[in-house]
């Protein structure tokens, strides 16, 4: 339209005028503000986060604070390396224990289970996450850990020829007890993912494989888990992401001994623990060092969490149908037609 | 040869073999076993929380501070009055300052951001801050908030690393949901003239607000239960305290600092205390699956 033929002051009549579309621009330029401003915020806590740590990365070397097997406060020496063992020792446990659980929960719950019974089974494995950490540091304690004792103590023994495993005293708070409570705390998150990832398996694919005769457990063994394995590593990964930063229960469970422990049913420390533990009364270099372990453990989950995502976006992508997925499930369902064809 | 017996070796030839019948046996047998031993910590945890939990519950225990005695038997320890109320104040602040943010961040990923550039770069930070460590949340709060104004702990600075905690999950679910909300509803309202403001809060929240709710309480009752995060900003004090510019009572860090007390009777307090929490976060959840039961979208 030609402005000039237009009454209002140039404007159309269809047009707004300039005041109405004030809080229209308000809305868009404030909510853009404020998502700006979460990118600002994350980039600069990241960034005074490196600046506290840097003392002690300056004192002992980014590589030297990682990885040296010292952490001794009374001698300002911070090696985090008994730290990073005790981390990634219980959350590799956590992992080896919880996984195979939480998968075959989620595979009973999608594949299995009576219809009636799934959403029941569902919501009592999600009350898991409800637990807050700290109560399982508390059930843990006081309750697990104390009963499991003469059954790690017999472990440890027969298993003493395995190195790091066994040969020693059993303590209460120990590497073992805390890596099975951080997979009963892992267990929900990563059976929820599984199970989305298994409800994304086209029925398709499991008819094709029961009509072949394959059995229940043949028809997920080539069907079902083919399609789903990288979102259940995917899973597994975010669980291991939650394992590695789980703070309170580690805390109250590994016992915070500042050395790397002898064996697996020892005491030991974690990066998330120590900062819990020491920071309150920390000064100087050795309050840096926390920053700096919080900072290795922020990286750390950054990288476990940044596969993960990965993962399982491309597992949980509805209608992708991988041919990878497809040729493993036909390679597989070969030979089961040619056994089942077999009088 | 009968008709009979043709059949039945027919038949024969496409039943399952007894080996793999076994293994299909067996296999399904292990599920279910592993399934079961998945819900034995959930009812071993439940169970002693009760029998402890309940063992230390009574009308001064939820009405009297606790006393930081440890030494004297005779003497009482108290409860928990500073710990629930210390809870509420401070995950109701934390609160306060996420949903706004978080809905308000997760609006402009749905309505103006889209699939942009920048949308996508907000979308990873959040992702960023869904995976980092609880305990990172009260360092970041730490430099910034203690380190950087000079001052002590407090309990708004608590709420605030809570509010950290819980503004990706609020933006993360309440962008799934408004998602939901059916393109033609905001189509059908910008066709009538509403301005744009005006389709998102007359017509787009209203309509996600159910499962807004439920995310939202989802997010509470996560934050609800964390203690890391508030060990080095809310830190924690004895007496009830309703302002929060001073140090905080909070119930898992109370029960945090029970735990690690070598009386009973203080450990009993931090499982009466672990009972209540529990209960909250439980009534937390029962409430926003009741809300996302009645939804309309999803």
């Amino acid at each position: 339209m030609e402005s000039a033929s237009l009454p209002l002051g140039g404007r159309s009549a269809l047009e707004r005028p300039p005041l109405a579309r004030l809080p229209d621009r308000a809305l868009k330029y404030g909510l853009t503000a404020l998502a700006l401003l979460i990118l600002a915020l994350i980039v600069y806590f990241f960034i005074r986060l490196v600046g506290e740590a840097r003392p002690a990365f300056a004192r002992e070397g980014v590589f030297g604070f990682t990885f040296n097997n010292d952490w001794n406060v009374n001698a300002q020496h911070f090696g985090a390396l008994p730290l990073l063992v005790g981390t990634l020792i219980t959350s590799g446990l956590a992992l080896l224990l919880g996984v195979p659980i939480a998968v075959a929960t989620a595979l009973y719950a999608t594949e299995l289970c009576p219809l009636r019974l799934r959403t029941a089974l569902t919501v009592l494995v999600e009350l898991l996450a409800a637990v807050p950490s700290v109560v399982y540091g508390l059930w843990g304690i006081f309750f697990l850990a104390p009963k499991l004792q003469g059954a790690e103590q017999w472990a440890a023994d027969r298993l003493s020829f395995i190195p790091f495993v066994g040969g020693g005293a059993v303590t209460i708070p120990n590497y073992f007890i805390t890596g099975l409570v951080l997979a009963i705390m892992i267990l929900p998150i990563v059976s929820a993912i599984s199970r989305e990832v298994m409800a994304t398996v086209p029925a398709d694919l499991k008819e094709a494989a029961l009509g072949l005769g394959a059995t229940r457990w043949e028809m997920i063994r080539t069907a079902v888990m083919p399609y789903c394995r990288s979102g259940i590593v995917g899973g597994a990964m975010l669980g291991l992401g939650r394992a590695l930063g789980e703070t309170i229960a580690v805390t109250i469970l590994i016992g915070d001994a500042p050395q790397l422990g002898k064996h697996l049913f020892g005491q030991g420390y974690s990066l998330a623990a120590v900062i819990a533990n020491e920071f309150g009364e920390a000064q100087g270099l050795h309050r840096s060092a926390l920053f700096a372990a919080g900072l290795v453990l922020f990286v750390l989950t950054l990288l476990v969490n940044g596969v993960a995502r990965l993962l399982v976006v491309r597992a949980s992508r509805p209608g992708g149908f991988r041919p990878a997925a497809g040729e493993a499930a036909l390679a597989t369902a070969q030979p089961i037609a040619e056994q089942a064809a077999q009088p | 040869m009968s008709a009979r017996g043709a059949s039945a070796q027919q038949l024969a030839r496409f039943a399952v073999a007894p080996s793999r019948r076994r293994r299909d046996r067996l296999a399904r047998a292990g599920i279910l076993a592993a399934t079961a031993i998945a819900l034995i910590p959930l009812a071993l945890i439940i169970y002693y929380l009760l029998r402890k939990g309940l063992g230390s519950w009574s009308p001064s225990f939820f009405s009297s501070d606790p006393t930081g005695n440890t030494f004297f038997r005779s003497a009482s320890i108290g409860g928990i009055k500073s710990a629930i109320l210390g809870t509420i104040e401070i995950v109701a602040l934390a609160s306060a300052i996420s949903i706004p943010v978080g809905i308000g961040v997760a609006v402009w990923l749905v309505e103006y951001g889209k699939d942009g550039r920048l949308a996508s770069t907000v979308r990873f930070f959040i992702d960023v801050l869904t995976g980092v460590p609880s305990i990172v949340f009260g360092l970041f709060i730490y430099i910034v908030l203690i380190v950087g104004t000079g001052t002590s702990y407090a309990g708004y600075k608590g709420s605030f690393a809570l509010g950290l905690l819980m503004l990706p999950v609020v933006t993360r679910s309440a962008e799934v949901i408004l998602l939901l909300v059916p393109n033609g509803l905001r189509e059908a309202a910008l066709a009538l003239g509403a301005p744009r403001w005006r389709v998102i809060a007359r017509i787009v929240l209203p309509t996600a607000l159910a499962g807004l709710l439920t995310g939202v309480l989802l997010a509470v009752a996560r934050a609800a239960g964390e203690t890391a995060p508030l060990l080095f900003t809310a830190a924690s004090t004895l007496k009830t305290n309703l302002n929060l510019d001073q140090f905080t009572n909070s119930l898992p860090v109370q029960i945090y600092n029970d735990v690690t007390s070598p009386t009973t009777a203080v450990v009993n307090r931090a499982w009466g205390a672990a009972l209540t929490l529990v209960l909250m976060i439980g009534a937390l959840n029962v409430i926003a699956r009741l809300i996302a039961h009645r939804s309309r979208l999803s």
